[in-house]
């Protein structure tokens, strides 16, 4: 298998019956074991971008393409993309009311499973159970409705709750580390990269505003997006540069094209 | 947004507690139903003279009420009502075969995995079966605590002075026309007497009671829950009440005495034909806490406010309902709570689920007596539509004599989000699965009181009911 986890060509899209591009041409590839962190501006377009891959409708993909494990995933739904092992973490979670996390989550796992093969009550509960510890999490809290009068933070460890539950092969993580304090920030790091250590093929695209996180969690490289581009790529190091500089020498250049 | 408007004057049905209506009385022959029908049934029944004046007297207040203007549309009831038998004897009942048990009412007994048997008794078309059995060991527990559970007619016969003593003084002939037409011609439900201080632990499950009866269309219930007594009746099953009938009218009457707690539970699962008109009301006396728990699903239009009379000082009235509607079904439901005697309190929960062309409406009264101090109410009523079509309207209609009492009001509409979705089915669950849930997790505040088995068969057959699988 040589193909990248990750690969995008091209890719434009917009809010679909709107005329305006919001990603303008984005080409990222990422090899399994990865992990690429996302950061510029905000509204350069990385959340329309990890939403895109993972399939939400409000977006018309107009040129492109995305492929994973070398399968074009266009074409199919989000839910399918995630089956396929697609996980979105979220800016800005829905919350359901009514729906515990537990049972939530039972159902997610089980929709992966073949029919017959679904796990039951107790073997779940182990399972999340060991995740919540590994996240330092209340095991009251599986028991509380989705994201439902949640704190930032606690939403955002949620998401990292599902991606260790759900296991998938590439996880997208947006903005994961804002709203977290000093001491959730680690844990939550440490939980992405006990994920990693447990899948080595795991790979991991950051969006981050802050290279707070990165100090925790390495990645092998940064991209910069601005204006829907990706406008600069490079080593660890180039998120020194941009806490330093900031974005202008980058948009400068990206308003000369 | 719903229009949250207060309305004085009482769009739902009339009381004895001074609500004035404009009856013009209208007498019109209806094909179908006469006194001779009356005097038949009563015969059939071998009851006590008292009743089969009763029943006359209240054919004559059914035919002199107009149909009621307001809730669903009742313009072809009429015809409907033409065409009805009124009554039907055992002996007629059982001539329905399994054969003609329409196609996706059957599909729907398989798809909740309901035993053969029982799918012939929900059916309508086999009398016997285990439940019956179940029904007479649990019997004997209650008749060792001293509780009456019986049909109606049987109450009527075993406990003539009882019975007479409580019928229709909850809810009395003149009430609606439904009600009067239900007093004319009631046959099947129950009647429950539950004696001073006893605890009934296992609900009365009507069900049991009545597989081998068949539900009557026109079925009337008389609960008398005596001071300090606690209990808990379970009415319906939820499997579709599949009748060849499309019309039910039921009376339901229960007396709560001095700091007695009693909880009525229905679901109910109609075929998409039925018109299903129910008046269901709790006398509650002082200290003593009613709660009506009510699922509508199925039929044409459902018209039921399950009611809380609060006559005695820190009465207690909570309705609960949950009312989904379909492509082409009307569920106009909600409660009435009328305090009527110094700090009672009352709760209303209404959850309602719209599809397609369904439509769902709240409608409530929160009356309050002058004179019924420190009176408090609150009303909750969320509706969630499933997609674009679909309707909803709130009604309340707030009445307060007393400024003292303290009201709350609170009405949601809420559509299934793009962004609710989308979450759920990046975790993997098919558009069809995430939808289900965030409707489960919408009513669950009001299933969580529920029998579990209930909970999990309600949930199941609204899942059905939003595949469109359900006849
Ligand atoms: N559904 C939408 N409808 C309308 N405009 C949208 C929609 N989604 C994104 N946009 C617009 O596209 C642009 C990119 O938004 P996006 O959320 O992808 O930015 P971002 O890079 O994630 O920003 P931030 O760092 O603030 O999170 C913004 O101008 C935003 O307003
Ligand atoms: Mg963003």
């Amino acid at each position: 298998m040589s193909e990248p986890l990750l690969s995008i060509r091209g890719l434009r899209a917009k809010v679909g019956g709107e005329d305006g591009e919001i990603l303008r041409g984005v080409d990222l590839d990422l090899e399994r074991g990865e992990v690429h962190a996302l950061m510029g501006p905000n509204g350069s377009g990385k959340s329309t971008l990890a939403k895109v891959i993972a399939g939400h409708p409000a977006y018309e993909v107009t040129a492109g393409e995305i492929l994973f494990e070398g399968e074009d995933v266009l074409e199919l739904e989000p839910d399918e993309r995630s089956r396929a092992g697609i996980f979105l973490a979220f800016q800005y979670p829905a919350e359901i009311p009514g729906v515990s996390i537990a049972n939530f989550l039972r159902t997610a796992v089980n929709a992966r499973l073949d029919e017959g093969e679904e796990m039951d009550v107790f073997g779940f509960q182990r399972t999340l159970t060991e995740k919540m510890e590994m996240l330092k999490m209340d095991p009251g809290f599986a028991a509380r409705y989705v994201n439902d009068g949640f704190s930032g933070g606690e939403k955002k460890r949620n998401e990292i709750l599902q991606m260790a539950v759900l296991r998938p092969a590439l996880g997208v993580l947006d903005e994961t580390d804002s709203g977290l304090d000093i001491d959730a920030l680690k844990i939550v790091a440490r939980g992405v990269n006990r994920l990693s250590e447990a899948d080595e093929a795991l790979g991991v695209l950051l969006i981050t505003h802050y290279k707070r996180i990165l100090n925790y969690i390495e990645p092998d490289t940064v991209h910069v997006m601005v204006a829907g581009r990706i406008a600069e790529s490079g080593g660890a190091s180039l998120a020194d540069k941009l806490e330093a500089e900031g974005y202008d020498w980058l948009q400068q250049a990206a308003a000369t094209v | 947004m719903p229009q949250n408007e207060t309305i004085t004057g009482l769009g739902l049905d009339e009381y004895k507690y001074g609500f004035v209506t404009e009856d013009k009385p209208v007498f019109k022959a209806v094909p179908g139903l006469s006194s001779d029908i009356v005097r038949q049934i009563s015969r059939h029944k071998e009851e006590p003279e008292w009743m089969l004046d009763f029943r006359l007297k209240a054919l004559e207040v059914y035919y002199s009420k107009p149909m009621p203007k307001w809730g669903g549309d009742l313009s072809k009831l009429e015809d409907t009502l033409d065409e009805i038998y009124f009554y039907l004897k055992p002996q007629d009942q059982m001539e329905r075969s399994w054969d003609d048990v329409p196609r996706e009412i059957k599909d729907t007994f398989e798809k909740l995995g309901i035993p053969e048997a029982e799918r012939k008794a929900l059916a309508g078309v086999g009398a016997q079966y285990e439940s019956e059995m179940v029904y007479h060991s649990l019997k004997e527990q209650w008749e060792e605590q001293g509780v009456i559970f019986e049909s109606i007619e049987d109450g009527l016969a075993k406990h003539p002075q009882l019975f007479r003593q409580y019928f229709s003084t909850v809810v009395p002939t003149h009430d609606n026309k439904f009600a009067a037409l239900n007093s004319a011609v009631w046959s099947g439900g129950s009647f429950v007497h539950i004696p001073k201080g006893v605890k009934v632990e296992i609900p009365l499950q009507a069900y049991f009671r009545v597989n081998a009866e068949r539900m009557g269309q026109f079925e009337r219930t008389l609960i008398i829950c005596e001071e300090g007594a606690e209990a808990h009746y379970i009415e319906g099953c939820t499997a579709p009440v599949y009748s060849t009938d499309s019309f039910h009218s039921g009376v339901i009457e229960i007396v709560v005495k001095k700091g007695a707690r009693f909880r009525y539970t229905t679901i109910q699962n109609w075929s998409n034909n039925m018109y299903n008109l129910v008046t269901q009301r709790a006398l509650v006396h002082e200290e003593a806490k009613m709660e009506w728990l009510d699922g509508n699903l199925g039929s044409k239009l459902t018209m039921k406010y399950p009611s809380c009379f609060l006559v005695g000082e820190r009465a207690h009235g909570e309705i609960l309902s949950i009312a989904y509607a379909g492509d082409g079904q009307h569920q106009d439901t909600g409660g009435k709570v009328i305090h009527a005697a110094p700090n009672t309190t009352s709760q209303i929960t209404s959850k309602s689920i719209s599809k397609g062309l369904g439509r769902s409406s709240y409608r409530g009264l929160c009356k309050v007596y002058d004179g019924a101090v420190g009176a408090k109410s609150n009303v909750e009523c969320d509706a969630l539509l499933l997609d674009e079509r679909s309707r909803t309207d709130t009604y309340p209609y707030i009445e307060i004599d007393e400024n003292t009492a303290s009201i709350g009001h609170e009405a949601t509409v809420s559509k299934v989000g793009d962004e609710q979705l989308f979450y759920l089915m990046s975790r993997g669950l098919d558009e069809a699965e995430a939808m289900a849930m965030i409707v489960r997790g919408f009513i669950e505040p009001v299933a969580k009181e529920l029998p579990l088995e209930y909970a999990i068969e309600l949930n199941r057959l609204i899942e059905l009911e939003m595949e469109g699988s359900v006849g």
